[in-house]
C-alpha cells in the first residue's frame, strides 16, 4: 500500500485584537481545514489566541541560508538608519 | 404560583427524582464518553490528533464534573462529584450504552464523537433556556464544546469515509456497529416525560429528525451507508449496561476506591 506523509503547515496565531500574527510552530495535516483545526488543538489550549492562521510549509518562500553575507551584512555598519540620532520631544513617548 | 411565600420557597423544594435522574444521565454521558477518549491519549495516530482527543476527552469531564455536582445538590444527601463519579455501582450509572462500548478504532472512536456530538449540539441549545438556571448554565458552556466536536468529528467523517479503500471499510463498520446503539437516545422513557413536563429540559425522542438532519448529509458526503433500524435496543439509561461497563469502571474507581477521598 502506498503511504503518503501529510503535508507540513506553518502556524501563525494572533494573541489579540490588535496585535500581529506571529509565527508559533507547525502541525502536520492532510488539508487546509484539519490544519487549523489541529493548529487550534496544540496551539490554542491555553488562550494563546483569538486568530488563527495556517500555510503550507511548501508555500514559503525562503531566503537563501547561504546567501547572508550579501543580504544582510552591508546593513551592519549603517548605524545612522537607526533612529537615535536626533532628540525626540518628551511628549512623542514610546518612538 | 399564588403569593410570593410560595414562590421563595420553590428553592428549597427538593428536586424531582426524575430530575435529578436527568442531570445524573447527562453526567454519566459526558464522564464514561471523556474515560473512553481518555483512553487515547498517547495512543492516537498522530500527535496533533492526540492533542484533539484529549482536548475533547477533558471537555467532557469538564461537564461531567458541573453536571454530576449539580446532580448531587439536587439530590441534597451530601454527595460530591468524585463520590458520584468513583464511588456508585454499575447499575446507578445512567450513561446510554453507546457511551462505554471500546474505542475499538479510531474511525469507531470518531463516529461515535459524531453520532454524540451532533446530539449534545440539539440537547444544550434546547437545555439552555432550561428552568433549572444551573443547568441552563452549563448547557451554554458546553454547547460551544459541543459544536467544535461536531465539527472536528465530521470532518475526519467525511475524511474517513471518503478517503483510501481501508479507512472507508472502517468507517463503515463502524458504523454499522454503532448506528443500532444510537436507537436508546431516542428511545421514549418516564424521566424524560417528566422533566419535558416540568419545563426543565426537553424529551430526547423529540431531537430525533433534528439530529438525522445533521447526521444524514454528512453521512451522505462521506460515501457511507446508513443501516437499517432493526429491534436492537440498549438500556444503559435505566443502568443494564453492557459487559464492557464493568473493565471501564474497576479502571475508572480504582484510585478513589484504593485511596478513598484523596484529593489531587
Amino acid at each position: 500500500m502506498e503511504r503518503k506523509e501529510w503535508p507540513l503547515w506553518e502556524v501563525f496565531i494572533r494573541s489579540r485584537n490588535g496585535l500581529d500574527h506571529k509565527h508559533c510552530g507547525s502541525v502536520h495535516a492532510p488539508d487546509a481545514k484539519m490544519a487549523l483545526q489541529m493548529a487550534r488543538d496544540v496551539y490554542t489550549r491555553r488562550l494563546e489566541g483569538v486568530s488563527i492562521w495556517v500555510v503550507k510549509a511548501s508555500d514559503i518562500v525562503a531566503s537563501d541560508p547561504d546567501a547572508k553575507p550579501e543580504l544582510f551584512d552591508p546593513a551592519e555598519d549603517k548605524i545612522y538608519r537607526h533612529p537615535t540620532f536626533y532628540q525626540l520631544p518628551d511628549e512623542v513617548n514610546h518612538m | 404560583m399564588a403569593d410570593d411565600m410560595t414562590q421563595t420557597s420553590v428553592q428549597t423544594v427538593a428536586a424531582s427524582a426524575e430530575h435529578i435522574e436527568y442531570v445524573m444521565r447527562l453526567g454519566d454521558n459526558a464522564l464514561i464518553l471523556g474515560q473512553r477518549l481518555s483512553e487515547w491519549c498517547g495512543h492516537a495516530p498522530v500527535i496533533e490528533e492526540d492533542l484533539a482527543l484529549a482536548n475533547m476527552a477533558l471537555d467532557l469531564v469538564g461537564q461531567a464534573r458541573l453536571l454530576l455536582t449539580h446532580a448531587g445538590n439536587l439530590e441534597g444527601k451530601g454527595r460530591d462529584e468524585d463520590q458520584m463519579a468513583f464511588l456508585r455501582v454499575e447499575r446507578d450509572y445512567r450513561n446510554v450504552t453507546m457511551m462505554e462500548v471500546p474505542n475499538e478504532d479510531f474511525g469507531r472512536t470518531t463516529v461515535r464523537n459524531f453520532l454524540y456530538s451532533a446530539f449534545q449540539i440539539l440537547l444544550w441549545q434546547k437545555l439552555a433556556t432550561s428552568s433549572d438556571t444551573e443547568l441552563a448554565a452549563i448547557a451554554a458552556k458546553s454547547l460551544k464544546e459541543a459544536r467544535y466536536h461536531f465539527n472536528h468529528s465530521a470532518e475526519w467523517v467525511i475524511r474517513l469515509g471518503d478517503g483510501t479503500e481501508v479507512s472507508h471499510a472502517k468507517t463503515q463498520a463502524a458504523l454499522d456497529y454503532l448506528w443500532p446503539y444510537t436507537a436508546e437516545l431516542f428511545a421514549a422513557n418516564p424521566t424524560d416525560e417528566a422533566v419535558s413536563a416540568a419545563g426543565i429540559g426537553p424529551a430526547w425522542g423529540e431531537l430525533e429528525a433534528e439530529w438525522e438532519a445533521m447526521v444524514l448529509p454528512v453521512f451522505v458526503q462521506a460515501t457511507l451507508v446508513v443501516p437499517a433500524r432493526t429491534p436492537f435496543k440498549t438500556f444503559g439509561k435505566f443502568g443494564r449496561h453492557s459487559e464492557h461497563m464493568g473493565h471501564l469502571l474497576a479502571v475508572m474507581q480504582h484510585m478513589q476506591r484504593t485511596y478513598p477521598g484523596a484529593q489531587w
